[in-house]
């Protein structure tokens, strides 16, 4: 039971892309100052979910609320509404090329806050710290094209984090990131904790969970399966297994030949060896 | 070369420009003749002399409206062997295909004759040159305009200008997402090709560049909407806001009367 005012409150919602079952029949209800992960494998609805919480896609069935009001397109085409909405919510998408469409960093980082109408010397100053905090000053003249992935994925993180959002909707924001870079934005979603701020973080590496979240989603075919906290969820093996998110791994230590649940990210020393070990 | 290293080829040109003119963005703050007005005046200027270059009958007043496009390109600082090379052997290749049979095709006095074999009439070719010219003025105005105002200027200009704000997000689009795409072409070429083994023959080109073709538009029909959402969730309404305000001075003015003039001078002559 969320004991916190209700930042979304989603009701039955299904949706689907030409016919194919994205989210079925989906209800939850995330507190302001939450941070959840949402677990799943590809394919599993995790980022036609967060598109759906940012109003960029809405439910062909069922409800979604945000902070009581209904998230609805007409909604969103009042100029009041999606004002607030927009500084409200924020998404970073899990693919930083299609979110960086400026010609320089700086204007990357400001456009968010110019098409919010902030006054400029806010607009400037807000940008200039973003940017500080985020370690990306020295890109600031640089074409957003032509940085490294891990650069890349800091000045979405910096575009939308200028916002100040109450609310954070990233889509698998470590993947495919060096580890420092990893490390860096599991830090700053760390940081949060305890904040006001409400973090919904879809993802399916399983590794950064207990850093990033204080409750659990794990979703399958367009539909929450299970619910809990980290610990809760990472601790069943077979709710994992069935979920897609670890995998039977089998390799040989010495001549040795076993197999057993494996999970990315984790050293030899934590795999537990399944019945499957024979000489 | 072969007809898949060709595209390929022109391909990675495409990408290298692309990126250059988004990453860059420079000959816009550099200091120039056409730089110095306000993007609204260098929008409509421009406009006006393309236009008026359009509608010109005359030869030789086109001819003008091509030297004047020539002078502004150059006192805007932009090197004219780009503008030779990106720009009118280019226009020349596309409208050539289509002037060259005008040539041989419209009827008239002939200028030569080779019997039997072809006919150079003269209203034919000066269709042909007229085309050419004409294609070529309007390509070199607005390659300068592009080429001396940040994309996002010209933008904001054309909504202040009242171009429905569709029409500006479709540009605005169009921009941002057309160097992803060259740049996930060159990468499904590159793919093909760390994957190939073997010559391939001309029919199996043909239809790798097909394929490869139709799966392209299939990526950029979803690009482009991934683009637009990125977009949207940041606040965009298809209104362009600038972190500068345009503001226009008397110089401003006297541009806009000087381009005004021009056009309608260009226009009265060329009848």
């Amino acid at each position: 039971m969320i004991e916190t005012p209700l930042t979304f409150d989603i009701g039955g919602v299904s949706f689907d892309y030409e016919g194919i079952a994205a989210i079925r029949n989906l209800s939850l209800q995330i507190g302001k100052g939450e941070r959840i992960a949402l677990l799943g494998a590809n394919g599993s609805g995790k980022s036609t979910l967060l598109r759906i919480l940012d109003g960029l896609y809405f439910p062909k069935a069922g409800f979604v609320n945000f902070q009581g009001e209904a998230l609805t397109p007409e909604r969103l085409q009042r100029d009041g509404f999606a004002l607030t909405f927009r500084r409200e919510v924020a998404l970073v998408f899990q693919n930083p090329d299609v979110q960086l469409f400026n010609p320089t960093v700086f204007d990357e980082v400001a456009y968010g806050p110019l098409q919010l109408r902030w006054e400029k010397e806010e607009l400037i100053r807000r940008v200039g710290e973003i940017m500080a905090f985020m370690g990306i000053l020295d890109l600031k003249e640089r074409s957003p094209y032509r940085l490294s992935g891990g650069e890349k994925k800091r000045v979405a993180l910096a575009s939308v984090l200028v916002l100040d959002p109450d609310v954070l909707l990233l889509d698998e924001p470590t993947v495919a990131l060096d580890p420092r870079s990893q490390s860096q934005i599991v830090d700053l979603i760390q940081q949060w904790r305890g904040t006001n701020k409400t973090v919904v973080t879809a993802t399916h590496q399983l590794e950064i969970v207990e850093d990033i979240a204080d409750r659990v989603l794990v979703l399958e075919a367009g539909t929450v399966i299970a619910a809990g906290t980290p610990s809760e969820v990472l601790s069943n093996e077979q709710l994992l297994v069935r979920a897609n998110l670890v995998h039977s791994h089998r390799h040989s230590h010495g001549g040795v030949v076993h197999s057993h649940p494996h999970r990315h990210g984790h050293s030899h020393d934590e795999h537990a060896h399944g019945p499957s070990e024979r000489p | 070369m072969s007809q898949s290293s060709f595209i390929e080829a022109t391909l990675r040109s495409f990408a290298r420009a692309f990126a250059k003119a988004l990453v860059s963005e420079r000959a816009g703050s550099q200091t120039g003749l056409l730089q110095w007005f306000d993007p609204r005046v260098r929008v409509i200027g421009v406009s006006v002399l393309v236009v008026s270059g359009i509608v010109c009958q005359r030869l030789a007043v086109v001819a003008a409206v091509f030297g004047l496009a020539i002078a502004i390109a150059s006192g805007s600082r932009l090197s004219l062997s780009t503008l030779a090379t990106r720009v009118w052997l280019v226009v020349l290749g596309f409208t050539g295909v289509i002037a060259v049979p005008a040539i041989f095709l419209t009827p008239g006095r002939p200028l030569l004759t080779v019997p039997g074999v072809f006919s150079i009439s003269e209203p034919g070719l000066k269709t042909a040159t007229l085309l050419v010219l004409r294609s070529e003025t309007a390509a070199t105005l607005t390659a300068t305009l592009v080429l001396c105002t940040p994309w996002m200027h010209v933008l904001k200009a054309l909504r202040s200008l009242r171009l429905p704000a569709e029409i500006v997000t479709m540009l605005a689009m169009t921009h941002r997402y057309i160097f992803l795409l060259i740049e996930t072409a060159n990468q499904m070429f590159e793919s093909r090709q760390s994957r190939a083994v073997g010559t391939l023959t001309g029919p199996e080109k043909r239809r790798m560049t097909a394929r490869t073709a139709g799966v392209l538009l299939s990526k950029s029909v979803e690009l482009s909407h991934e683009v637009y959402l990125a977009m949207l969730s940041r606040g965009f309404d298809g209104e362009v806001r600038l972190l500068c305000d345009f503001r226009l001075k008397a110089h401003d003015y006297i541009g806009l009367f000087g381009f005004l003039s021009a056009g309608a001078f260009t226009v009265w002559v060329g009848r």
